[in-house]
């Protein structure tokens, strides 16, 4: 390594330590923000410097736990260099590369929009791409013009890289074309198929004709088991698939993971179908970094939530659940978890920061209602609190249901005044609302906060 | 009364919140003793120019747009005798786009539109993308506000003498330039504001409801009885704030 490498990763690292000294936060993207800035092809020496190589997970929805998945299975017996925190713009994977003093094996999470250049500086071995979904279209424009760059950085990848794709989402299976290595997986269970296709349901239109495309099934959004009437494009053949999924609500899932390797019967304790794909994402990756069926068995049973993501935390005798809602796919997803055992009492907190996405019309594409009308009462809260309840209003949730928040700290505890002890309290916030919520829970001293997390 | 709505595409032309629009429509005229009754009208679907008092339009990406495009334009003789007929409209963003006279998209792909407001688009290279604030004055006299979210690559023009929605007074508006925003034609209104545009601005929503009654009753716009609103003027002074703050500058 030069000189001058050495002196930018020690001021980097210093950076970092200063920031969570100062307590004014985990410190994760500050050394790759400042390494970043000082030197962008410093990423690509340090990415080039890992022995066992890299893989990149990209995806709307799904890629902070599919990520998260893949380093419990394959962190047990190599040190990793991974963005646990979703920092996920290369900057953030500047940080990791730079904490991750000695890994063996790079496993970074990617913004979609950030995925051509992270490419083409850290030179993947293994490239896995879940899906598309409309998400932030403040933010990336239109769903078309991601994929449109995703299909020109998949095109250029070389011939020794293996491409996972998810069969199930037909844009992003298309990537593939003709590539020999490449991992198709999805999810083989029509019992858990959504009887139509949701309102929010993105690419349901053939991409090589246009015509709607007939769903066998339809599992999360568009992604499913579809063909097209007019020219017969159809999901590819499954290489890695879940079958006998059993759905058990808020607590936890179970299905046959079916591998080229043979099957094996995963125990997951995370709710929901969505889950479900981001475990057969996280198999399949493994699978391409030469883990073995043992170790991705192991991996899974013992995973229990991403950060943020799907958290419990007790408070004073009852717990708080926070659920993760960015966008409507993913939070219809949510929404559906809790329809088997609807809640008595629901926090919901729409923030509008860059990382929520400024634009919160999205709210509308989500099919609250069948929550609605059984739920018992509803604390809407965060800065967009107020249109929040006319949603739920529109929605079908009585006047006398629901309640305006606006702070997030007020709604949490009256959330928590509603809910008997021994029992939970649900709550859905954004992005920087599940920060805010997290934040106020450390300072209570009931979460540890993220940088003190399981060390890698 | 019974209001006839036709929403135009909605398998198509639904990229955020158009049904949150329908929505508003339907319990507020609820609330007045009133009925809607929405028709799908889709591809290869005719349209009668007399069977609706209202109709609907939303918002598609590119290729949604390219999907439609050719059937719009099946239907322009309908929508042109409906809006000359006294029926409301409203088109957000890729519907406003495309009852314009012609949509000039990426990659020189040209749909032509159905010609209903007197506007072209062109896409630009750079999308307009942030919360906005509009003056309107719908009628004679009655200055009101309007906020929303607006996020478009097009670039509209209206035609020398064209009626806008509204005056800019936050965010980019038509082509970011020109300091206007949507387009009205009789009772057809056109606007880049996507979202949930009528749940903060129920007065537009009434407006439209107001117009769509009297095409049904063939007689003058009654006056709607006012309801309590008071989420919604929350929402809208958020939002309005937000535009304020930071609204699209060029």
């Amino acid at each position: 390594m030069g000189i001058r490498l050495h002196l930018e990763l020690g001021a980097a690292r210093m950076a970092g330590a200063l920031s969570r000294a100062s307590g004014r936060g985990g410190g994760t993207t500050i050394p790759g923000k400042l390494l970043w800035r000082l030197d962008p092809g410093a990423v690509d020496v340090l990415a080039r410097r890992l022995p066992g190589g890299i893989a990149v997970v990209s995806a709307t929805n799904g890629k902070t736990t599919t990520t998260a998945m893949a380093a419990e299975i394959l962190g047990h017996d190599r040190r990793l260099a991974w963005n646990r925190a979703g920092a996920n713009l290369l900057s953030g994977i500047a940080s990791a590369l730079v904490a991750g003093r000695g890994a063996e094996l790079g496993l970074f999470e990617v913004d979609e929009g950030a995925l051509p250049e992270a490419l083409a500086r850290t030179r993947p071995r293994v490239v896995a791409l879940a899906n598309l979904f409309r998400d932030q279209l403040d933010r990336y424009g239109e769903l078309e013009i991601v994929a449109e760059r995703w299909r020109a950085a998949a095109a250029a990848l070389p011939a020794d890289v293996t491409l996972v794709v998810n069969a199930d989402d037909a844009v992003v299976a298309d990537l593939a074309g003709e590539r020999q290595r490449t991992l198709r997986y999805g999810l083989d269970d029509p019992r858990h198929a959504r009887p139509t296709l949701q309102h929010a349901a993105d690419s349901k239109y053939c991409v090589r004709c246009g015509s709607p495309y007939e769903f066998a099934a339809a599992y999360v959004g568009h992604l499913g088991d579809y063909r097209c009437p007019a020219c017969g494009h159809e999901r590819p053949a499954l290489d890695v698939a879940a079958r006998s999924i059993e759905l058990r609500g808020l607590w936890s899932s179970r299905f046959l993971l079916v591998t080229p390797q043979g099957a094996e019967e995963i125990e997951l304790a995370l709710p929901g179908l969505y889950n479900v794909y981001n475990a057969v994402a996280a198999a399949s990756v493994s699978l391409a970094l030469g883990a073995s069926l043992e170790d991705i068995h192991a991996g899974l049973n013992r995973f229990s939530a991403a950060f943020g993501r799907f958290e419990r935390v007790p408070v004073h005798g009852k717990s708080v659940v926070l659920l993760l809602i960015k966008n409507p796919a993913g939070a219809n997803e949510v929404v559906r978890t809790l329809e088997t055992g609807v809640p008595p009492v629901l926090v919901i907190a729409l923030n509008d920061a860059i990382a929520d996405g400024h634009d919160v019309s999205w709210i509308w594409d989500v099919d609250f209602e069948p929550l609605m009308a059984r739920v018992g009462h509803v604390i809407a809260t965060g800065d967009r609190a107020a249109e929040l309840g006319l949603r739920l209003t529109y929605g079908g949730l009585p006047p006398e249901r629901l309640e305006v928040v606006p702070s997030l700290e007020r709604a949490l505890d009256r959330g928590l005044g509603l809910v008997e002890a021994g029992t939970e309290l649900i709550v859905l916030p954004t992005y920087t609302a599940m920060l805010a919520l997290r934040k106020i829970l450390v300072d209570r001293g009931m979460l540890r906060p993220y940088w003190e997390d399981r060390a890698a | 009364m019974r209001v006839r709505v036709g929403h135009l595409y909605p398998d198509y032309l639904n990229i955020y919140a158009d049904r949150g629009n329908i929505a508003v429509l339907t319990r507020r005229a609820i609330l007045r003793g009133h009925e809607l009754d929405v028709d799908a009208v889709g591809l290869g679907d005719a349209l009668d120019s007399g069977a609706y008092d209202l109709l609907y339009i939303g918002g598609g990406q590119d290729r949604e747009q390219a999907l439609i495009a050719p059937d719009l334009a099946t239907k322009s003789d309908a929508l042109h005798a409906a809006v000359a007929g006294g029926a409301a409209l409203l088109a957000v963003c890729g519907g406003y786009q495309l009852l314009g006279r012609v949509y000039r998209g990426r990659d020189g792909v040209v749909m032509p539109g159905a010609g209903v407001f007197p506007h072209e688009t062109i896409a630009g290279e750079t999308r307009m993308i942030g919360d906005v604030l509009l003056t309107c004055e719908l009628d004679h006299g009655e200055q009101r506000e309007l906020a929303g979210f607006e996020n478009h690559a097009g670039r509209t023009l209206l035609d020398p003498g064209a009626t806008p929605l509204g005056r800019v007074v936050y965010g980019f508006g038509n082509d970011g330039s020109s300091g206007m925003e949507g387009c009205r034609v009789a009772n057809a209104l056109g606007t880049y504001l996507h979202g949930p545009l009528l749940p903060r601005n129920p007065w537009l929503a009434d407006w439209l409801l107001s117009r769509a009654l009297a095409h049904a009753a063939g007689a003058a716009p009654p006056v709607l009885a006012p309801l309590p609103d008071e989420l919604e003027a929350q929402a809208f002074r958020v939002s309005a704030e937000r535009a304020r703050r930071r609204g699209g500058r060029h």
